[in-house]
């Protein structure tokens, strides 16, 4: 489905995704490619830096940004499955180059470039998916997309056209779940709490789907509800619009 | 009130184990977002009003000498006589002495947070003064002997229920326990005498106006014009930040103020204090103290923290936090709780007694977003922890994993080998139930959640097998 004209996308995977659940990244390679570009994996990424950037260390966060903007360079878009990562990128790597003139034009570029996935397809490609879910969803708006790149209509645009797919409003749509990076390892109560508070509301819908757009925050709701009792399907946005949900969903019981 | 940031964990573990407090938490938090939603929704010219307000309160700053000046010549030519205080201690010190000078008896209180910052109880005891505090909300928590866990709300902490039985135990005609307004009825009846018949008046104020050298204080209670108009001696504890140039630029402030704070468009009074009791006029004070207040506002001017000082004190950012909401005002251990107060009480009271302040916080945005004068508190939260970072104040463990991972992180080529190996010992714990209830090292996690087991293989592992 490769089209050669199509722009030429370095798709960087993301730490979670990369360890955690790759079927978010072969999702996003499924509709890129469908969408008409032409996407590389460069093997030299490992993580944005957003752990050592959150707690501090922004020496660590430099020297990981450069890597990153080395190993994109040669592409035209850089595309990313998590508001989180993709804003990290776009709207927090100037901080890190504001004193250095060497570097700061290659992080321009790289910043200007860099999309989070829901809505490089809405907002860039203006892809319409075709795919189809038996079943009803609800869905959260992960903060650093939301607030940071404004993703919140795309997703919803993007799922209007699964087929057998109903989306219910989630009360609280736009509140953090508690993950938070680093902060639920370093204040797992306080994070739990705040979860807690999530979960609940999202029971209050009857969806049997959970969806969202950051496999960190995903991760988060889906082992509460996991330890909660509660079988929810949850899925990364892509996973469905590229019709790889037929697996099991975050935390569910494996089939074979 | 004595800071207790320094037990942040302790803190949170007791708000956490309390229910009632959960109960009063969401009841007012959910209301607050709810109403402010609505009014900002309903308020077109929001978003240049926000605008307009940064710009006002930026250029104030920039030139907060000259309009600091230019307030106390004016304010002194309408009678009123002007202190300075660098730092809490001047500052009680300062009140302490009008009140013996004036051989003061009692003293009633209208809420204000510079008043809780400088520590005017502690002032006022020193002069042998009694206080009364005549906010209900403060009434409430002298009652109970509590600290103020919100700055516009002091009592959030405390469901109606909580009050009633507070009443039922120190009013002498408590009221009805099932009905609210007869509660306020009963704080009224209490109240009332004690208006009359106070020596001193104390008051924060909200905005200071520079060209005509008045003040402003906004209430829903009226308690601020009772209090402050028969006592014949009026104190005014104010922070040098709240300066404004002219009454239009007020205006602005007073548009947003109530909006951010509880949702409505105004609040019940908005009073424009110009100087005490004139020739000619039936009531008022016959001194007028203003006392300017410092601590450490001048070393937030020329600081990363500089933004910290548009605040206008609205709480629309404790609203909108989930970890306010979960713990409350309390747990953050100072004057100043919620994300506002996690950038003050480092900025006032030093990073080492309140270094989880910063720390204990998602970065999630939302009290930027709600923010009525666009105060960046996530990013000077994150400032924060890189100052801190840069200090060695972080623990070694911290430290040293910090260092792992970023080893980990610019070999490429290793942090693949440890990934998959990671992904593989996962697998393992998880046993193929699709989820792992517990994990060496990640007990935090897996206390209260499940973590779910990983793919077969990671994504670069699957994605060079696919190539080749």
């Amino acid at each position: 489905m490769t089209n050669n004209d199509g722009p030429h996308v370095g798709f960087f995977v993301t730490c979670i995704v990369d360890s955690m659940r790759p079927n978010i990244g072969f999702a996003s390679l499924k509709l890129l490619e469908d969408a008409g570009c032409t996407v590389e994996v460069p093997t030299a990424q490992t993580c944005c830096g957003q752990p050592a950037f959150n707690s501090g260390d922004d020496a660590t966060t430099k020297a990981i940004a450069k890597q990153v903007i080395e190993a994109f360079e040669p592409f035209g878009y850089v595309v990313v499955p998590s508001g989180s990562c993709a804003s990290m990128i776009r709207s927090h790597y100037g901080e890190l180059f504001a004193d250095d003139p060497a570097w700061q034009s290659r992080q321009k570029a790289l910043s200007a470039k860099t999309w989070e996935v829901l809505s490089f397809l809405t907002d860039v490609m203006k892809y319409t998916p075709s795919a189809t879910y038996q079943g009803t969803a609800t869905y959260h708006d992960s903060c650093s997309g939301l607030r940071d790149l404004g993703v919140h209509d795309q997703p919803r645009a993007l799922l209007a056209h699964v087929q057998g797919l109903s989306v219910v409003p989630l009360e609280g749509n736009n509140e953090c779940c508690g993950f938070g990076g680093t902060f639920c390892v370093k204040y797992p109560e306080l994070s739990t709490a705040v979860v807690t508070d999530k979960t609940t509301k999202i029971k209050a819908t009857q969806a049997d789907t959970l969806l969202g757009g950051d496999m960190g925050c995903l991760m988060n709701m889906a082992g509460k509800l996991s330890r909660e009792g509660r079988e929810m399907r949850v899925f990364h946005t892509i996973e469905v619009l590229a019709d790889m949900a037929d697996g099991p969903g975050i935390c569910a019981p494996r089939l074979k | 009130m004595k800071q207790t940031s320094h037990q942040f964990n302790e803190n949170v573990a007791r708000a956490l184990a309390e229910p009632t407090l959960k109960v009063a938490l969401d009841r007012t938090t959910t209301l607050l977002r709810t109403r402010r939603a609505k009014v900002i929704d309903a308020f077109p010219q929001y978003a240049k009003a926000r605008e307009t307000a940064q710009k006002i309160k930026d250029h104030t700053l920039d030139h907060l000498g000259h309009y600091l000046r230019q307030f106390e010549e004016n304010a002194k030519a309408n009678g009123a006589q002007v202190h300075w205080a660098a730092t809490p201690e001047d500052a009680r010190q300062i009140v302490s002495d009008i009140c013996r000078a004036q051989n003061a008896k009692t003293a009633t209180r209208v809420k204000s947070m510079l008043g809780e910052e400088i520590g005017i109880a502690q002032a006022l005891s020193d002069a042998g003064v009694e206080r009364v505090e005549t906010d209900l909300a403060e009434h409430i928590i002298q009652l109970a002997d509590d600290p103020p866990s919100h700055i516009v709300m002091p009592a959030m902490h405390k469901t109606h229920e909580q009050v009633a039985e507070l009443f039922a135990q120190k009013h002498k005609d408590p009221g009805d326990q099932q009905d609210i307004p007869s509660l306020v009825e009963s704080a009224r009846r209490e109240l009332r005498p004690k208006f009359m018949n106070a020596d001193i008046s104390i008051s924060g104020a909200n905005f200071l106006i520079a060209d005509t050298g008045s003040f402003v204080t906004i209430t829903n209670e009226g308690n601020a014009e009772l209090t402050t108009t028969p006592p014949k001696t009026h104190i005014v504890t104010v922070g040098i930040e709240k300066m404004v140039p002219s009454l239009k630029h007020a205006a602005v402030f007073i548009r947003l103020l109530s909006r951010a704070a509880i949702g409505t468009e105004i609040t019940q009074y908005t009073t424009f204090y110009n100087g005490p009791k004139r020739d000619g006029d039936r009531d008022g004070p016959e001194n007028l103290h203003i006392v300017l207040v410092d601590n450490h506002r001048s070393d937030m001017l020329s600081d990363f923290l500089r933004p910290m000082l548009r605040c206008i004190r609205c709480g629309a950012c404790m609203n909108h936090c989930p970890v306010y909401a979960a713990v409350g005002g309390h747990a953050y251990g100072a004057v100043y709780p919620g994300p506002m107060g996690s950038v003050l009480t480092p900025a006032m009271t030093g990073l080492k007694g309140s270094k989880d302040l910063p720390n204990a916080c998602t970065l999630n945005g939302r009290c930027k977003e709600v923010c009525p004068v666009n105060i960046p508190l996530p990013d000077m939260l994150r400032s924060l922890r890189a100052r801190q970072f840069e200090s060695g104040m972080v623990t070694p463990k911290a430290r040293w994993s910090l260092k792992l991972w970023a080893m980990l992180a610019t070999r490429p080529a290793l942090y693949h080998f440890g990934t998959s190996v990671a992904n593989m010992m996962l697998r393992v714990l998880a046993r193929g139930r699709g989820k792992i209830s517990a994990v060496p090292l990640a007990g935090g996690w897996t206390r209260t959640r499940d973590l779910p087991q990983p793919e077969a293989g990671t994504f670069m592992q699957q994605y060079r097998k696919q190539k080749r």
